[in-house]
C-alpha cells in the first residue's frame, strides 16, 4: 500500500508540475475571464436596449402645477411597481398651435416620444400609438386618477420585520443548492477532460511503458487523477478569489448576501470541496479509462461525446432532488455514483444533517476505487500488449 | 527458486484474444549473465519480456523475477529499456533520468544527484538543462538508457537496444553492457540481429512463433551443428571419393560437408590412403547464424536477414 501511494506521489508530483508550470495553465486560468467579459459586455448592451424599449415616453403638454402632481404620483407607482417598465414622463409647456406641437412631438427622436397628453389633469386626452399598448395607457390612468385626487396623508401600514419565515428559507436554501449543483457541474465538466487529454498524451509520447514496468498501473492512474485534481484546485482557488473579490467589489453587503445553507456556511463550503473531489474523481476515473481505450484524440473526443452527455442528463435528474430531499427519486440520484455528489451537496443545502454526508462519502469513494480498479484493468489488456490490436469493442472477447 | 537465477520462468503462455503470442516458454536467465533473446519481429521476443517484467501477466504458467513471483514487487532493483521509446518532450534531460529514477524508489533529490554525474560521465552534461525535444535521436535514446540504470538495478532488461543506433553508439551501448554485467548485474536484451547476440552473450534463448526452440549457451547452440570440412584436392576421382559423405556438397572446387562422426583422424586417413593429393583443407566451427538456421529454420534466419537489411 505504502508503495502504492509512493508510485502515486511521484506520478502526480510530475504531473501537477508539468500541468501547472505551463503556458496552457495560464490560458487555463483565464478561461473563464473571456465567458464572463463577453457575457457582461453584452448583458450591459442588452439591458440598455431593453430599458430604453421597455419604458415608454409620455410628452406631457401642461402646465407646470399639472405636470409636477402627475409626476409625484409616477413615483409613486414606479415605488411600488418596481421595475424598469412605468413610463416616463417628459414636460412640455403649451404652445398657442397645440395641434402642431402635437405632431412635432409624435415625430420626435429625442427623445423617442410614444404619446403625447394634452389636456392637463382637467381634461386628459391621450394621442399617440399606443393601441398594441395596453400597460402604458393602464399605467397612465393609474397616474391620472391618483394626481386627480385630493392627497391626504399616507396610509398608516404598521410594518413589523422579521429576518426569515419558513416560506422564504425553503426558497433560499433551494437557491444555495442549485447554485451549488451548478457550481459542481460546470468545474468538472471543465476539468475532467484535463485528465483524458493527459493520458493519450501519454500514450503518443510511449513514455506509459516505462511507467508500466515501474509502477502498479493503479499507482499511475491515481497519481493521474490526484494531479488534475490538486491542479483543478489551484484554478478553482484562483477563480474563487477573483470571484468573490469581484461580489464584494460590485454588491455591498458583498457574499454575505447569499443564501445560507442549512448545514452552515463552514460545512457546506467543506462538502462542497469534498463531493467536488468525489465527483471529479469519479468522472475522472471514467474518463481516464475512455482514455485507456482510445489511442487518438479523435476517438477519446468519440468515445467522450456519450459521456459529456449522459453528464448533463444526470445533472438534471440530480437536480430533481432539489426541495425533496427524502423523495425516492432523490434516493435513487443519491444511490448512483455519478449523481451523488451533486444530490448530496444540495442535501447539505436543504438539510442539516450531517451523518447521511459521511454515509456519501465512503460510497463515493468506494466507487471511486472500483471504477479505478476497471479502469486500470481495462488498461494493461488493450494498451500494454504486443502485437496486433484489438478494436476496444471487441474486447468482450478477451 | 534457485539462488543463482536471477529470472526464471516456467511454461508461460499469452493469449490475445485468439492469436497465441506466446506459446509455453520457459527461462532459466542465471544472475551476473548477459542473456540474449533472439529471433525476429513478431516472434514474441517483446511479449516475453512484458510478462518477465508484469507489465502484463502471462494467461498461464509462472514466472519469478529476483526471488519474486509478482515482478513488480522487483521493480526496484529492475531496470527497462522498452523498444518504443518515450520520454515526455518538454522535460529537461536531467529531470527525465531523475524521474526514471524516482519512478523506481529514489528519492528525487538522490535521482538528481546521480543523473548530473550520470550525464557527466556521458560528455552530455551541458545538455542536462534542455528539454528531451531538443536533443537529437541517439542523444535520447542514451539520456533514456542512462534513466534505465539510475538506481543500479540488480536485473536490466534492455528491448532491442541497438535498433536505431549508429555504429559508435552501437559500441558505446555494448561497451556500458558489459560493464554493468562485469558489475554483477544480470542482462537481458531481445534483438534480431545474430552478431549482437554472438558478440555479447554468454547464454541465448532463440524464439520462433512463440516458442522458445533453443535456451543455453552459445557454445551449445554451435555444438548442435557438426563442424563444417571445406576439402580441394588435386585428384578428381579415385578411393578417397568414399571418405566423403553423401550429403556433401560442391562449392566451385571444393566439397563442403559436415565433419563425420568419427572426427577428423579417420577423414585424414581415408583421404591420404585414397591418394586424394590434398590441396587445401578446413575444418570450421559453426557460426550462430548456422546454428541458428540449423535450429529455429532457414525461413526465420530469412527473415531475420530481411529486417537487418532494412
Amino acid at each position: 500500500m505504502m508503495r502504492l501511494l509512493r508510485s502515486a506521489f511521484v506520478i502526480g508530483r510530475r504531473d501537477f508540475g508539468a500541468t501547472v508550470l505551463s503556458k496552457t495553465f495560464i490560458f487555463f486560468l483565464l478561461g473563464p475571464v473571456f465567458p464572463l467579459v463577453l457575457g457582461g459586455v453584452f448583458g450591459s448592451i442588452g439591458s440598455k436596449v431593453a430599458t430604453q424599449t421597455e419604458q415608454p415616453v409620455i410628452a406631457v403638454v401642461s402646465s407646470p402645477a399639472d405636470f409636477s402632481r402627475m409626476e409625484a404620483s409616477r413615483d409613486r407607482v414606479s415605488d411600488a411597481l418596481p421595475g424598469p417598465g412605468v413610463v416616463r414622463l417628459v414636460h412640455f409647456n403649451p404652445e398657442p398651435n397645440l395641434a402642431g406641437q402635437e405632431q412635432r412631438l409624435l415625430n420626435s427622436r429625442h427623445p423617442p416620444v410614444r404619446a403625447v397628453l394634452t389636456g392637463g389633469l382637467a381634461e386628459p386626452h391621450l394621442t399617440g400609438a399606443v393601441e398594441d399598448d395596453a400597460n402604458a395607457v393602464g399605467q397612465l390612468k393609474l397616474i391620472l386618477t391618483d394626481a386627480r385626487t385630493p392627497q391626504l396623508t399616507e396610509a398608516p401600514l404598521g410594518v413589523t420585520k422579521v429576518k426569515t419565515s419558513t416560506g422564504s428559507l425553503v426558497k433560499d436554501r433551494a437557491l444555495t443548492a442549485q447554485i451549488g449543483q451548478m457550481l459542481l457541474f460546470f468545474l468538472t465538466l471543465l476539468l475532467s477532460g484535463m485528465v483524458m487529454s493527459q493520458l493519450v498524451e501519454e500514450k503518443s509520447n510511449k513514455i506509459i511503458e516505462v511507467i508500466a514496468a515501474a509502477v502498479p498501473i493503479e499507482s499511475m492512474f491515481i497519481g493521474k487523477l490526484f494531479a488534475m485534481l490538486a491542479a483543478s484546485v489551484v484554478g478553482i482557488v484562483v477563480w474563487i478569489s477573483a470571484g468573490a473579490l469581484l461580489v464584494q467589489m460590485v454588491k455591498t453587503g458583498g457574499v454575505a448576501t447569499l443564501p445560507p445553507p442549512a448545514v452552515g456556511w463552514p460545512v457546506f463550503l467543506a462538502l462542497g470541496v469534498l463531493y467536488f473531489g468525489m465527483y471529479y474523481l469519479l468522472l475522472g476515473a471514467l474518463f481516464l479509462m475512455i482514455g485507456a481505450l482510445a489511442s487518438t484524440v479523435r476517438e477519446v473526443q468519440t468515445l467522450s461525446m456519450p459521456v459529456t452527455f449522459a453528464q448533463v442528463v444526470i445533472f438534471g435528474f440530480a437536480a430533481t432532488a432539489i426541495g425533496a430531499p427524502d423523495s425516492t427519486k432523490a434516493l435513487i440520484a443519491t444511490i448512483f455514483p455519478w449523481s451523488s455528489p451533486m444530490t448530496m451537496l444540495a442535501r447539505a443545502a436543504e438539510q442539516p444533517e450531517l451523518w447521511p454526508h459521511l454515509a456519501g462519502l465512503v460510497w463515493q469513494a468506494l466507487w471511486v476505487a472500483l471504477t479505478l480498479r476497471l479502469g486500470a484493468q481495462l488498461f494493461r489488456k488493450t494498451v500494454l500488449k504486443s502485437g496486433p490490436r484489438r478494436p476496444w469493442w471487441k474486447l468482450g472477447r478477451v | 527458486m534457485d539462488e543463482r537465477l536471477a529470472v526464471e520462468a516456467r511454461d508461460l503462455v499469452k493469449d490475445f484474444n485468439d492469436t497465441r503470442a506466446v506459446d509455453g516458454v520457459s527461462l532459466a536467465v542465471p544472475t551476473g549473465s548477459i542473456y540474449g533473446l533472439l529471433g525476429p519481429n513478431g516472434a514474441g521476443k517483446t511479449t516475453i519480456l512484458r510478462m518477465l517484467l508484469g507489465i502484463i501477466d502471462p494467461s498461464s504458467g509462472w514466472r519469478h523475477v529476483l526471488g519474486r513471483e509478482r515482478p513488480l514487487e522487483a521493480a526496484p532493483e529492475v531496470g527497462y529499456l522498452p523498444e518504443e521509446r518515450g520520454l515526455y518532450p518538454a522535460m529537461h534531460a536531467r529531470e527525465a533520468i531523475a524521474f526514471m529514477g524516482a519512478l523506481r524508489g529514489l528519492p528525487l533529490s538522490e535521482a538528481r544527484r546521480r543523473a548530473d554525474t550520470l550525464l557527466d560521465e556521458h560528455q552530455l552534461a551541458d545538455w542536462a538543462k534542455k528539454p528531451i525535444r531538443t536533443l537529437s535521436k541517439g542523444m535520447a535514446q542514451t539520456v533514456q538508457l542512462l534513466g534505465t540504470i539510475i538506481h543500479r538495478p540488480r536485473l536490466i532488461v534492455l528491448d532491442e537496444p541497438f535498433s536505431g543506433l549508429d555504429a559508435i553508439n552501437q559500441g558505446r551501448l555494448e561497451e556500458l553492457i558489459r560493464r554493468e554485467a562485469a558489475n554483477g548485474a544480470t542482462i537481458i536484451f531481445s534483438t534480431h540481429v545474430i552478431a549482437h547476440a554472438e558478440r555479447l552473450c554468454e547464454r541465448v534463448a532463440i524464439v520462433a512463433k512463440g516458442k522458445v526452440v533453443f535456451d543455453g549457451r552459445v557454445d551449445e547452440a554451435r555444438a548442435k551443428l557438426r563442424p563444417i570440412v571445406r576439402l580441394r584436392t588435386r585428384s578428381n576421382d579415385g578411393p578417397w571419393q568414399s571418405a566423403i559423405p553423401a550429403g556433401a556438397r560442391r562449392d566451385g572446387e571444393e566439397y563442403v560437408f559436415e565433419l563425420p562422426e568419427g572426427g577428423p583422424e579417420p577423414l585424414l586417413k581415408a583421404l591420404i590412403d585414397g591418394g586424394a593429393g590434398i590441396e587445401t583443407l578446413a575444418i570450421e566451427r559453426p557460426g550462430l547464424h548456422d546454428a541458428f538456421v540449423a535450429i529455429a529454420g532457414a525461413r526465420t534466419a530469412e527473415a531475420m536477414g530481411q529486417e537487418k537489411v532494412q
